[in-house]
């Protein structure tokens, strides 16, 4: 069962991510990343990181899409008009990457990489809210409240970078 | 657990996270539409994530999972002040192809 869940949830992912780059308007592409996050989601569960597939559903495809959306609709862009790309893109983009996901492949598959495991759906319970919550709030307290002064300078610059000049 | 069905390899989903991090790259190159590049970096940023549970899944510590939790917030802070900044361009040029916006380029 969860063979197919990976292989359809993972098939759902890179369609909804070439769509992404090939949608000519950004509201498409931004519905195509919405596809991508949710079936990431999925993935997420299957790998017993259950808390973390509730996060992405809701921050990811919840509150930044929206944010994405609204900025879209706010601006009203319309298509993207084709621009020359650069020299350098048009030609060393397409094997540059093929190169990168080849290496990566064979990093993955080749011998450097430990014995992975196989996944089975419901052989780790480590992702739960107990789990993590206790790990935010003991080992990592730090991190977690440099990350409120990080999220509260980000509310600022965002307010001043978007406020309307008043005089 | 059912023994007929063969279980899914972990590499299978680090294969995955690189693919879609590849293309994350690829919008971000080939893209000229700030909003598209600007959605390809959160692909790319969810690819990273995969890749992160991947690992936890791998060697059963909640830690990867902690990791994922922070890119996922500083990702949520990156989009509102990426965005305000768009807004911003947007307000002061009235464009948002990326070749319009060259000033800082050599």
């Amino acid at each position: 069962m969860d063979t197919v869940l990976f292989i359809v949830f993972a098939a759902v992912a890179v369609a909804c991510a070439v769509n992404l780059i090939l949608q000519k308007h950004p509201i498409s592409s931004a519905l195509s990343l919405v596809g991508v996050m949710g079936s990431l989601a999925v993935l997420y569960l299957l790998l017993g990181a259950e808390f973390m597939a509730v996060t992405q559903i809701v921050v990811y495809a919840g509150a930044v899409m929206v944010l994405f959306v609204f900025v879209i609709m706010l601006l009203n862009t319309g298509q993207e008009t084709g621009g020359g790309k650069s020299w350098f893109a048009q030609v060393a983009g397409l094997p540059l990457l093929l190169a990168f996901i080849a290496l990566m492949g064979l990093l993955i598959c080749g011998p450097l990489m430990p014995r992975l495991r196989a996944v089975q759906f419901g052989s780790w319970h480590g992702g739960t809210a107990r789990a993590i919550g206790r790990a935010i709030f003991t080992d990592y307290l730090l991190p977690f409240e440099v990350t409120s002064v990080l999220v509260l300078i980000a509310i600022l610059g965002a307010v001043v970078l978007a406020r309307k000049e008043i005089d | 657990m059912n023994p007929s069905l063969p279980s899914i390899p972990l590499s299978w989903y680090l294969l995955l996270s690189a693919v879609l991090f590849t293309l994350g790259v690829a919008g971000f190159l080939y893209r000229k539409n700030i909003i598209t590049v600007f959605m390809s970096i959160e692909l790319m940023l969810n690819a990273v994530n995969l890749s992160f549970i991947a690992f936890a899944y791998q060697w059963r510590q909640v830690e990867g999972h902690i990791y994922a939790f922070f890119v996922m917030v500083v990702a949520a802070a990156e989009a509102a002040v990426g965005l305000a900044i768009i807004l911003t361009i947007f307000k002061n040029r009235a464009t948002l192809q990326i070749d319009d916006v060259d000033s800082m380029k050599l």
